[in-house]
């Protein structure tokens, strides 16, 4: 059982000419390997802050990020091996894999990097890993990013992010650059892989539908504090704060017409 | 649709057309060639390929050695046993030209290779890491964007009875650089956030590995351009400098000729003299810069010229002259109007 906890975690951006910006907030949560926590705010919440520390790319002004109840290594050895337990598939397909290089190229790296297979498994591996998003290998191996479609890509992201074999996965909008005839294959897909693995995801959304489709547990944040969190249909059914009322509200739901007081509500409160 | 997105949409079309055709194996060697892959390009390479044919095979070429005087034979025109006349000495001076290339090409790529080389490291170091370190480095370019490069040149040189070729060639390069680490800094400072560099990063790729590997190929066709650049800013100052007499007559070039036929009062009666090594300069930095043309092209299609554009549209059936708002009509065959 692997736990990932941020606690009490601050982040503030140095910004020129204008004092700091506070992104994050004092934020505390863990996530669990098996579990999956829907992250859920607006744009300039402060959630692709937190998939940043996680995978620190950039590192907490204050407050800690532990795994296993230690405060994970900044540099070195340490921050590798954390790195290779703590995966990230990034929003854009479009942009997250290299227009220069192969898909093959993509998923080797980090199989060589972490030597998750001996040297002569490498190819096997990467046939493997291209099975199991539901791609077909020989097809797609040899292409470049740009021969093939956003799911597609976003399925390469997927293999790329497994291939160390995490044990917790950051999906940061995974879906919200796709078609959206196609985001609940690449959603189940992330849903399969997370049972087969026993992965801890955490999936950051602005999307409440999917947050509550796909998640145990949700997290809303708003201006960098999280201001709700607990079970997925807790806080999607009866949402105690004004700004998830507002959110709720403001997805559209088929089942709802836009015409009572609730279908009126604004994010503007 | 609206006329007014068809010239957009025109090169993107012609670009996927040839796509089918790439082999699907080895795809690398011909994904780094493509920007050379057009029109402008080729006509370059293959003015540039004639010269250093030229270049290499020079004994072969030429029926004289280049310094062999013959004094029955001073200030001749064009004649059957002196191609392009003679000079004052009785030289021969196609056979000036065809050795003289040597100096040129080799002055030119040394100056150009060494300068890609400082552009690269500099620029794409300075466009990866940030803060002071990016500043100061992009002080230096700015510095040395600014530094004069002929005076300096002629300073250096002077200091020596006889500079060599590579002396010449790495002065000509360190004043060389800059702007191409310009361009190339502006370009790794975009691509530094794109999210496949974090994503390599993230998986813990090493530092060299993410610029070499990651970055680098990308960047292959501004590398391409700022080389082509400065070969070209290489051959002109080396013919200025023979010229005006600062590199020793010992170095033959085109530049040296024309430093000859001027001391000589060639202008303007013997042509032959000095007319021909103009013209191999200009053509020289003509197919440098066709080859420039080309690459830009191929990274930036709206660059084609209006009028290819324009033909471009019209294959396919659009209407150029006609009014920005008018639709089109799709009497003709319903390919054109899915091509659209």
């Amino acid at each position: 059982m692997t736990t990932l906890e941020f606690r009490n975690v601050t982040k503030r951006y140095k910004v020129r000419g204008a004092g700091d910006m506070l992104a994050l907030d004092d934020v505390s949560f863990s996530l669990e390997s098996g579990q999956t926590i829907a992250l859920v705010g607006q744009s300039g919440s402060g959630k692709s802050t937190i998939a940043k520390i996680l995978t620190q790319l950039e590192r907490a002004t204050t407050g800690e990020v532990l795994l296993d109840g230690k405060p994970i290594p900044h540099r070195g050895p340490g921050l590798r091996r954390y790195r290779q337990r703590v995966r990230m598939v990034f929003q854009d397909p479009f942009a997250s894999l290299n227009p220069y290089h192969t898909i093959r190229h993509h998923l080797e790296r980090p199989l060589r990097l972490d030597k998750v297979v001996p040297k002569d498994q490498v190819e096997s591996e990467v046939m493997a890993l291209l099975e199991r998003v539901r791609l077909d290998p020989s097809a797609t191996v040899d292409r470049r990013p740009h021969e093939l479609s956003g799911g597609q890509r976003q399925r390469v992201a997927i293999a790329r992010a497994l291939a160390s074999r995490p044990e917790l996965l950051i999906a940061d909008e995974p879906v919200s650059m796709l078609d959206v005839s196609i985001r609940l294959g690449v959603l189940n897909l992330l849903a399969d892989l997370q049972r087969e693995s026993n992965l801890g995801v955490l999936y950051i959304t602005h999307d409440l539908a999917t947050a509550r489709h796909f998640s145990d547990r949700i997290m809303v944040l708003h201006h960098g504090v999280v201001v709700e969190r607990g079970d997925a249909d807790g806080v999607i059914l009866d949402p105690q704060h004004e700004y998830t009322r507002a959110l709720r509200d403001a997805s559209p739901d088929p089942d709802r017409h836009f015409a009572g007081p609730a279908g009126t509500a604004s994010l503007r409160s | 649709m609206s006329l007014t997105t068809a010239p957009a949409t025109a090169p993107t079309d012609d670009a996927s057309a040839t796509e089918p055709q790439r082999p699907r194996r080895a795809p690398r060697i011909g994904q780094s060639f493509a920007m050379f892959r057009n029109g402008k390009s080729l006509a370059g390479l293959a003015i540039l390929g004639v010269f250093v044919v030229v270049a290499v095979l020079a004994p072969l070429i030429a029926p004289y050695d280049p310094l062999e005087k013959d004094f029955m034979a001073l200030r001749q025109p064009p004649s059957a046993a002196h191609w392009l006349g003679t000079t004052h000495m009785g030289e021969d001076v196609f056979s000036q030209i065809v050795y003289g290339t040597r100096g040129v090409l080799v002055v030119g790529f040394l100056a150009g290779v060494l300068a890609t080389l400082v552009a690269v490291i500099v620029g794409v170091v300075a466009g990866y890491v940030a803060g002071w370190r990016s500043e100061s480095l992009s002080a230096l370019t700015n510095v040395f964007l600014v530094i004069p490069g002929l005076p300096l040149i002629i300073i250096v040189a002077s200091q020596y009875e006889d500079p060599p070729l590579m002396l010449i060639a790495g002065v000509l390069a360190i004043t060389g650089w800059a702007w191409g680490a310009r361009v190339l800094r502006a370009q790794t400072m975009s691509l530094r956030n794109r999210d496949f560099v974090q994503a390599a990063k993230a998986n813990g790729e090493k530092l060299w590995r993410i610029i070499a590997v990651e970055m680098l190929p990308n960047l292959t066709a501004i590398i391409a351009s700022s080389f082509v650049g400065t070969v070209t800013a290489a051959v002109l100052g080396l013919t200025t400098l023979a010229f005006i007499g600062v590199i020793p007559i010992t170095n033959l070039n085109w530049g040296t000729i024309l430093f000859w036929a001027q001391q000589n009062g060639a202008f303007p009666d013997y042509w032959w003299w000095y007319i021909p090594a103009g013209l191999c300069i200009a053509l020289l930095g003509m197919a440098l810069s066709l080859v420039n043309f080309g690459i830009d092209e191929y990274v930036n299609p709206r660059l084609r010229s209006a009028g290819e554009r324009a033909r471009a549209a019209r294959r396919k059936g659009l209407q150029v002259d006609g009014g920005v708002t008018e639709v089109r009509t799709v009497s003709g065959t319903g390919d054109d109007a899915r091509a659209g």
